[in-house]
């Protein structure tokens, strides 16, 4: 099936001469939620303000839907919703005005009753008549979503969604994103917080510096570069890794009293941690403690990220 | 065409307008008034007609310049620079929104509220002078371009501002002593010949002196100069916006 989003050989230099995209290829799917990854100043910012047209790309092509944004650009921006970083709020207007003028900004008649579906799924309905000012930051985050929402857009970037977000609201958030791709919307998002892509991406891809250094299947990334380490404290001393175990991934620390044992998900599979107990069991070494660990999104997010440094 | 987006921006700048109602609708025709008052009535009593018009009627197209231009400009420059002062521009600019439907919205909510306040001034007028207007179609004609013209003006200000301040500086320190230099009180005719010749390349001069044409028929320079003169500056306006929305220039990154 054709994407819904297709970049290819998009870049970006700033007049001040930063390369803030280096010739970005990347596809997104229909209906699936894709987490942009990267430090600050990576290019994700960009990378969303190209396609939404805010930023003038020096080079490559965007197709939304297939077709080019800049030949048809009021076709394509009718099409998508933008959440921004910042809690950018016309302060002196009414929530439910505001997000009334979104909908005919973005070339749709009106109708109240998409407004107050809007606002009831973001639980601002009781709000409607409150001035942006008097909300607090993640009711106005709410409003910036809602404002997103009132085209009924088929793709919807979220730039930062839950930054500065309490726990609760975070929460809330997800469950909205969840039910938008139920509703068959396609999600971009970018954060900071990776248990956010961990607990809610399908696709994640990772940028630095501009370019975009991987794209996968989020199971598959935590397969392959997801590592499952356990801290075996040994009961007496070994002076060395004994011969047996020569062909095990496994570090012995300078005091000879701690086993390091460290897999990829792929691996764990042949050489799991239970043979490895049984084989130290049959060669009478005695343990007193276990520590496992398995590696999050994050642990390989910065791996990643530092070994480019 | 995207008459939604034009309807959305239209409604919300006059919404503005409403919300602000004693800054941007009292507080001019007070002014306008305290100058009836001053001028018309006070002092105009003792001043010879000018042309054949009592000084209290003569004055009226020029003070309705006065609040227009600084309204006009004052509305639209406020209009674009706002979001972008306060980061909500992005939503504009991600729109499917081009510069036609940008124009209509802003730069026609702006004009719109110039020629209210402009109708306002003209009815205040009344409680203060007796006025024939000779031309009133002309006096509408130019009005409505002269309100359009500042609006688009104003706009591309807001633009250029990176401040506040900025946004002030040009109609307190250009567009007001121009007006008042421009003849909004006085014939340009009255003034010594060296001035006069000084005085024609301001170019408020020609506003004037079209509005004050279109009220009571009488004219400083030809008339046609004026019009034309008006209708140039209008079209450099739009060309100059459309180079904005073209290039991006302090819109886009």
């Amino acid at each position: 099936m054709q994407p819904i989003l297709a970049l290819s050989g998009l870049s970006k230099t700033y007049v001040s001469g930063h390369q803030a995209l280096k010739s970005v290829d990347l596809e997104i799917r229909r209906g699936e939620i894709f987490a942009l990854l990267g430090p600050n100043g990576a290019g994700k910012t960009t990378l969303i303000g190209a396609v939404c047209g805010l930023v003038r790309p020096t080079g490559g092509t965007i197709r939304v839907d297939g077709k080019d944004v800049a030949d048809d650009w009021r076709a394509a921006r009718a099409r998508i919703g933008l959440v921004p970083q910042e809690l950018a709020t016309d302060m002196f207007e009414k929530v439910a005005d505001t997000v009334a003028f979104s909908r005919g900004l973005f070339g749709r008649p009106r109708d109240p009753a998409v407004v107050e579906r809007v606002l009831r799924s973001l639980s601002l309905w009781d709000k409607r008549d409150s001035k942006i000012m008097q909300l607090s930051g993640g009711m106005k985050r709410r409003v910036l979503i809602a404002k997103a929402l009132a085209h009924e857009p088929d793709i919807l970037f979220l730039d930062e969604p839950t930054a500065g977000v309490d726990v609760e609201l975070r929460r809330d958030m997800w469950t909205l994103i969840g039910a938008l791709r139920e509703g068959g919307v396609t999600i971009i998002l970018t954060t900071h917080y990776i248990e956010e892509a961990e607990e809610m991406a399908d696709r994640i891809g990772v940028i630095d510096k501009g370019e975009l250094i991987l794209v996968e299947e989020k199971r598959a990334l935590l397969a392959q570069l997801g590592k499952t380490e356990a801290e075996i404290g040994l009961a007496a001393p070994l002076a060395a890794i004994p011969e047996a175990l020569a062909d095990w991934p496994l570090a012995l620390s300078g005091d000879g009293e701690t086993l390091t044992y460290t897999v990829t998900a792929e691996e764990a599979e042949a050489r799991g941690l239970p043979l490895l107990l049984k084989r130290l069991d049959g060669l009478g070494i005695e343990f007193r403690a276990l520590d496992t660990h398995r590696s999050s999104l994050e642990d390989i997010f910065v791996d990643l990220v530092e070994r480019r440094a | 065409m995207n008459f939604h987006a034009v309807r959305a921006i239209y409604q919300f700048e006059l919404a503005r307008t409403w919300r602000t109602l004693f800054q941007s609708i009292f507080t001019p025709v007070l002014t306008t008034s305290l100058y009836f008052v001053v001028f018309g009535s006070a002092i105009g009593g003792r001043m010879q007609e000018i042309e054949g018009v009592s000084y209290g009627a003569f004055i009226i197209p020029g003070l309705m310049l006065l609040t227009i231009l600084s309204e006009s400009i004052a509305n639209a420059s406020f209009g674009i620079y706002l979001p972008r002062f306060t980061g909500t521009i992005y939503e504009l600019l991600s729109a499917p929104v081009g510069v036609a439907e940008t124009l209509l919205g802003y730069v026609g909510a702006a004009a719109t509220k110039s020629i209210v306040l402009a109708t306002i001034i003209l009815i205040t007028a009344r409680f203060f002078v007796p006025y024939h207007i000779v031309h009133p179609l002309w006096a509408a004609v130019f009005l409505g371009l002269i309100a359009v013209s500042f609006c688009l003006f104003g706009f591309i200000l807001g633009c250029w501002a990176d401040g506040f301040e900025k946004l002030q500086v040009v109609p307190l320190m250009v567009v007001t002593p121009l007006t008042f230099l421009g003849g909004t009180f006085y014939s340009i005719n009255m003034l010594p010949p060296a001035w006069r010749t000084i005085s024609l390349f301001n170019p408020i001069v020609y506003l004037v002196n079209g509005l004050r044409w279109s009220f009571y028929g009488t004219a400083d320079v030809d008339i046609r100069i004026s019009a034309g003169l008006t209708l140039l500056f209008l079209i450099g306006c739009i060309g100059v916006v459309t180079w904005i929305f073209r290039s991006g220039w302090r819109l886009r990154s």
